[in-house]
């Protein structure tokens, strides 16, 4: 028998205002008292259906999906896009509103790193603690100590309360016992940012091995280099609903263009929108050109950048200086270009400004990218305008080499030269 | 919240699969409606994470003080001092003809237990809040493993009371028998009325100030410190009273202990009492817990 999971039609419906307060006792009993003069009301009018639509929210509506053994399903969506709340579900934390799920083998769920540590129990006491409540055996947890102890780099501390640990040991720690739950199906939501960039790495090569033995896992995280890395396959969930569903790479296409909808169409309004306390509109436009002066959205790989700005200026307390920020579309800053300083001239006079950045090489790496436009004089920053302009940079050859982008981030311009010849046979 | 049934099985819910031979355990997870029962095979599926929570709370009541375990002693000890001067010297309660310190300590230790079962069990689900809205569980362990904190510290406590017996030279009788199971019924009084107010703690958390008060004025209403003379337990009076069940368990385990003689009447109808107690709380906090994640 094949480890599964079956999601049919799951909807999970939350009352406005409940949603993480709790009523106190008077309130139920007004509640209670208004019910019955409530319902006369209703019969004169509709408006109760409409304050019953205006009070409940569909944290997840009509969800359905299934894996089969050696699915690595990342679940994506932007915040609020009912994610945990599905992992809840799964994880039988809270029920369904409507619909089912089918889990077919041992389901461990990880909503948390370090489920039921307490800060006065000892390393290994907390490790018999949370691994019963993860629920393993004791016997299991026995067998496993050493494995955790070594994988948790926790050592001599074993028999030290964890509230004397440092952070980092903690949620080593925390995630070790978590880690070696050995259950036909693993939910984990958001655990995997954990630690430093080496103990990361464990985790995902810890995860990678445990997806290769036919175990289902279902992830949340909002990484996306990690779960590029470690999933197959893909929910993107939008509003509630699943918005796309299969193979992780299409999925996350979906996503990334999904991300742009709202910014592309408001393209124009970009620059008209509110400034924020303190700035002014100061940008009027941007746009990217091509080597012929078009307007584009498309820079082939090493190509030449343009990226045309309009400013109203005001008169400045000093040099002006203006910063193009571009960002990839996790929102990771992948470089700032700054103007010279020391040219004073390039927004000297008040008025209606038009400037060009341009840069012959753009050493990006295939992908698509935000720019972030601003500027500032002496007395501070006097306009910013985030996700001004989208642009994508082209896949193809490295600067007409004849070689194809590989990975990364980056391209740079390389020369090759032998340095010496070892006699053939010896090396 | 979920039905479990066997891989090839589906359509029959309520059964439970056996992991074994190749077997997966299959899980349905669908809207719950109506009363629930409360699934007690789960819960012993699950006895190992009831223990362990158990060992957490005895474990980390008395960690970082210096004389540890011995809180568990003294706390039933020093009110018993406080009444034994208060009450048995100045004001000159009456009692049976028993050394007044043992009087005393023998309705203290089993009320001590069952105040400090309600009260921590009242507490508990909302205390446990993490766990709750992170993993899944029997709900019920909640409440139950802090009821069995409290009977490990009445285990405890009752080494004093065997201590106290040798000093008066009290020679236990064949009623000694009923202790254990008096000690039972009280336990099972103790998880109704714990997690009806755990349930209710969720949803209103009026009862975080209402149970400390509540459990006070309870203790006045049962023979903890005091006898019911004879004009009591006798007629309608004496009918009514075993409906606080705490009266007649208290009552009858102080009689066990100190070789009175047991009162039949009074500690079967407490006990019904107690059991009915069990299952109205249990039952509202089955229909309850599936909300605790949501509003808690």
């Amino acid at each position: 028998m094949q480890p599964s999971i079956r999601v049919e039609n799951l909807s999970k419906r939350y009352r406005l205002g409940t949603r993480g307060g709790y009523r106190t006792l008077r309130e139920s009993v007004s509640e209670a008292v208004a019910a019955p003069f409530r319902r006369l009301a209703g019969r004169a009018s509709a408006e109760p259906i409409e304050r019953e639509s205006r009070e409940w929210i569909w944290a997840i509506k009509d969800v359905s999906f299934e894996a089969s053994p050696g699915d690595v399903v990342g679940v994506i969506g932007r915040n609020g896009s009912g994610k945990s709340t599905l992992l809840k579900i799964l994880s039988r934390v809270t029920e369904p509103t409507e619909g089912s799920v089918r889990l077919c083998g041992r389901v461990g769920s990880l909503l948390e790193v370090g489920t039921g540590f307490h800060q006065e129990l000892t390393g290994r006491e907390n490790i018999f603690l949370s691994g019963t409540i993860v629920g393993m055996s004791r016997k299991e947890i026995a067998r496993k100590l050493d494995e955790i102890v070594e994988f948790s780099e926790i050592g001599a501390f074993l028999d030290t309360p964890v509230k004397r640990y440092s952070s980092g040991m903690y949620v080593r720690l925390a995630f070790a016992v978590s880690a070696h739950l050995e259950t036909e199906i693993l939910i984990v939501d958001e655990v995997l940012a954990v630690g430093d960039v080496a103990f990361q790495k464990k985790c995902l090569a810890h995860l990678q091995r445990a997806s290769q033995s036919g175990r289902i896992i279902l992830l949340v995280s909002h990484n996306m280099s990690s779960l590029q890395a470690l999933c197959n396959r893909a929910v993107l969930l939008a509003g509630g609903r699943v918005h796309a569903a299969g193979e992780f790479r299409d999925v996350m296409a979906t996503y990334y263009r999904s991300l742009l909808v709202p910014a592309q169409g408001a393209s124009d309004s970009t620059f008209d929108a509110p400034r924020a306390e303190g700035m002014s509109p100061i940008f009027r436009s941007a746009t990217i050109v091509d080597d012929q002066g078009r307007t584009t959205n498309f820079v082939p790989l090493c190509g030449i950048f343009r990226l045309q700005m309009t400013l109203d200026l005001p008169a400045l307390d000093g040099s002006g200086i203006i910063n193009v920020g571009i960002d990839d579309l996790l929102g990771q800053r992948m470089i700032t270009i700054r103007s010279p300083l020391e040219s004073p001239e390039l927004l000297e006079n008040a008025g209606k400004v038009e400037l060009e950045c341009r840069v012959d090489e753009l050493p990006l790496a295939p992908g698509d990218y935000w720019i972030k436009v601003s500027v500032r004089d002496r007395t501070g920053w006097l306009d910013a305008v985030e996700q001004a302009v989208y642009f994508t940079v082209g896949d193809g050859e490295v600067f007409d080499e004849g070689r194809r982008f590989l990975s990364g981030r980056l391209v740079v311009r390389s020369r090759w030269e032998q340095l010496s010849r070892s006699v053939e046979g010896v090396i | 919240m979920s039905v479990l049934s066997s891989c090839n099985d589906l359509d029959r819910p309520g059964e439970v699969a056996h992991v074994g031979n190749g077997e997966l355990p299959v899980v349905v997870i669908r809207p719950q409606q109506g009363w629930p029962l409360p699934d007690l095979r789960e819960v012993w599926e699950y006895h190992q994470l009831l223990y362990f929570l158990i060992w957490r709370d005895v474990k980390v009541r008395y960690k970082q003080t210096v004389i540890g375990i011995a809180w568990a002693i003294l706390q039933p000890v020093m009110t018993t001092i406080v009444f034994t001067v208060f009450l048995g010297r100045l004001a000159a309660a009456p009692s049976t003809g028993v050394a007044y310190p043992l009087f005393v300590f023998t309705g203290m230790l089993p009320w001590g237990f069952f105040a400090a079962a309600v009260g921590s069990a009242g507490q508990s689900v909302v205390g446990n809040e993490r766990l709750i809205a992170k993993v899944f569980f029997p709900r019920i362990i909640i409440p139950l493993a802090a009821v069995g904190a409290a009977l490990f510290d009445l285990m405890v406590a009752s080494t004093v009371l065997l201590a106290m017996m040798a000093y008066y030279g009290v020679v236990p009788t064949l009623g000694i028998v009923f202790v254990p199971l008096i000690v039972a019924i009280l336990l099972v009084l103790a998880v109704g009325v714990g997690s009806l107010l755990a349930a209710l703690n969720v949803a209103y958390r009026d009862f975080r100030y209402v149970v400390p008060f509540f459990l006070q004025l309870w203790m006045f209403a049962t023979p903890a410190i005091y006898t019911q003379t004879s004009s009591l337990t006798g007629g309608v009076l004496g009918a009514i009273l075993p409906l606080n069940p705490a009266q007649g368990l208290i009552r009858n385990f102080r009689s066990a202990v100190l070789g009175g003689p047991i009162d039949v009447y009074s500690l079967a109808v407490s006990s019904a009492v107690a059991v009915t107690a069990a299952f109205v709380g249990m039952f509202y906090y089955k229909r309850t817990e599936r909300r605790f994640s949501d509003i808690i």
